[in-house]
């Protein structure tokens, strides 16, 4: 045993193997973007879904939340949220508009970032077209 | 210390522990927040904190693992450094831009950060540990392209070992990955998926070839033991890094929209991913039984074995805990990830570079190890870090199997924001194992300033 599995051979099987592994994720990369559009819910990514994606991330919403189980864990999950709040675009918006600028003594409390009603719209849509993508059932119920 | 160029490390480790010092500082604040809701509010909002928290890791990480190839390189090669100019140039340009990037975080809204740097004409910002503004993205992608150049113009052009070459596929690796930080589609399925291109290839790749280098070279100089039999070990640990690593992403593509086929294959990669940390456990343990001396730096040899465990607990056995796809659909984006988070930073990165520090910085300040007494005090901070950082990772483990249950389990699932406050105590409990790793933190520092006794001396053994 020891005589066979020499230095080389270990060299081998590391460049051979991850050389493998590599074109295998090439390949399943590929199909994965030919799968897609049945299940990633492209139609509703319209210009103001685009924009409240920005918006999204120009405030760092992940920093607190999750979105499709990822970011932070300290604020809820809000790949689902739009169906959480019974599809209602204008529960959302008045979410974001009614937080406390100086918070909620002793409580976590969502920033007031003073969006324009433009800007409540997007991330309304953004959240519509999040809430549309194929996760396998995933988040396990509506509390996400 | 063999060449001149390496004291060039020493800047580099000390920035690493000053800016470690500043994550572990955000990390109680962070901490205590989660308790103290509006703890710092609307100053230092939560997301804030935590951008600061997991981007001076890495930046941090970082600086340990340049300060370390500038340290390992020149010694491996055996020539002097390409540039020593030039290493100390980007160790300039690195700290001005890490330093500006945090302070623009923390002085700046973020949405007028976004603005002032222009990311509408190049979006990449707010996603999860690439909050970094553009124009700092590129700054990174410079100076570590400057940073391999050096490494790579050194190894090249001298004597390239088995550490050597596996050290610098990682450095290329590492450059490539940090590429796709830069994609950033509007679909947001895309977007996931090239993501973790950077998050998962980097932590479970890349990251993985550097550090099995720099645990190899330091058992070589403190066990004593064969170069061949070392480098035999390095490759068989790195090839099942890659060869489960790769397609193991899949284990983060269970539910964000890609076909189903990746529950499978990241589930069956997935479970295989401990292997190359269980192997480096036993790498580890080996080399250290077989040595043929007692180096006088025993509490290197420590950080080196505890590098193994942990990494193995934390990335490994955490790791595992929820790696299948049945499993995750329950724990995707809970405390879990929290707790997995936590150890295995800490047990396979964070480790690895106090060990190379523990060998190297006793050299670059000239003497072949600490004395007695200052090796005593490093060897508590070891403990008293390692054992924090177990308890962290129960506590938030304990949270996470009970956020699970009340939130997604049963008859009656609740809201998030309910069940965070039943999980009160765990939280209360981590901030306390997270004040012992910052008191742990500090007696490490103070230990650099203890001198005591003179050297101590090898001694030389045979247990074989």
């Amino acid at each position: 045993m020891k005589e066979f599995f020499t230095k080389s051979v270990a060299r081998n099987i590391y460049y051979g193997g991850s050389l493998f592994f590599i074109l295998l994720f090439i390949v399943l990369t590929v199909d994965t973007h030919k799968r897609l559009p049945d299940r990633d819910n492209r139609e509703a990514l319209t210009e103001t879904a685009k924009h409240g994606k920005r918006l999204w991330e120009e405030n760092n919403c992940i920093g607190c939340h999750t979105l499709l189980g990822e970011g932070a864990y300290f604020a809820p999950e809000l790949g689902n949220v739009y169906l959480r709040f019974g599809k209602s675009k204008e529960a959302i918006k008045a979410y974001i508009k009614s937080r406390p600028v100086n918070g909620i003594p002793g409580r976590r409390s969502m920033p007031q970032f003073n969006f324009t009603e433009e800007e409540l719209d997007a991330l309304a849509d953004f959240l519509e077209y999040t809430s549309g993508i194929n996760t396998e059932q995933w988040p396990p119920n509506i509390q996400g | 210390m063999k060449y001149q160029s390496q004291s060039v490390a020493k800047l580099y480790f000390i920035a690493a522990i000053g800016l470690f010092v500043g994550q572990i500082l955000f990390g109680v604040i962070l901490g205590l927040q989660y308790v103290m809701g509006d703890f710092l509010f609307p100053y230092i909002p939560f997301n804030i904190a935590r951008m600061v928290h997991t981007n001076l890791l890495i930046v941090w990480l970082l600086f340990g693992f340049m300060g370390a190839s500038y340290y390992l390189v020149p010694e491996e090669s055996g020539r002097e450094l390409h540039s020593v100019k030039l290493a100390k140039l980007l160790f300039w340009v690195f700290l001005g831009a890490g330093v500006i990037i945090i302070l623009s975080y923390l002085l700046i809204p973020y949405g007028r950060l976004a603005e002032l740097t222009g990311n509408s004409f190049l979006p990449t910002m707010g996603r999860e540990f690439l909050e970094q503004p553009t124009i700092g993205k590129i700054g990174i992608a410079v100076v570590c392209a400057g940073f391999l150049y050096n490494i790579a113009v050194t190894i090249l052009s001298g004597r390239k070992t088995v550490i050597n070459m596996v050290l610098l596929t990682g450095l290329v690796g590492l450059v490539v990955l940090w590429l796709f930080s830069f994609v950033n589609p509007e679909n947001l399925v895309l977007d996931k998926y090239y993501w973790w291109w950077v998050v998962h290839l980097w932590v479970e790749g890349v990251w993985e070839l550097i550090l099995g280098s720099l645990l190899a070279f330091v058992l070589i100089k403190t066990t004593g033991v064969d170069r061949e039999v070392i480098e035999k070990w390095l490759y068989v640990i790195i090839a099942m890094a890659l060869i489960t690593g790769i397609i193991g992403t899949g284990h983060h593509y269970f539910f964000i929209g890609t076909p189903g086929y990746w529950q499978w294959l990241g589930s069956i990669f997935g479970a295989l991913e401990p292997i190359p940390f269980f192997l480096m456990t036993l790498f580890a343990f080996n080399m250290v039984n077989k040595r043929r001396r007692r180096h006088s730096n025993k509490v290197a040899v420590l950080w080196a074995l505890g590098t193994g465990v942990m990494a193995f607990l934390g990335a490994g056995v955490w790791g595992f805990l929820h790696t299948l796809a049945p499993v995750n659909f329950y724990t995707h984006g809970t405390q879990i990830t929290a707790a997995h988070g936590h150890m295995a930073f800490y047990g396979a990165y964070v480790m690895v570079v106090l060990t190379i520090i523990s060998y190297a910085m006793p050299k670059l300040r000239g003497r072949r190890a600490n004395s007695n007494k200052a090796q005593v005090v490093e060897m508590w901070s070891f403990w008293m870090m390692t054992v924090s950082m177990v308890f962290i990772t129960l506590f938030l483990t304990a949270a996470g199997v009970v956020q699970v249950y009340l939130q997604r389990m049963g008859e009656a699932p609740l809201p998030f924001m309910v069940v965070q406050e039943k999980l009160e105590i765990f939280y209360w409990m981590r901030e306390a194992a997270g004040l012992v790793f910052l008191l742990g933190l500090i007696v490490y520092i103070s230990s650099f300033f203890i001198k005591g006794e003179a050297d101590p001396v090898d001694e030389i053994s045979h247990p074989n």
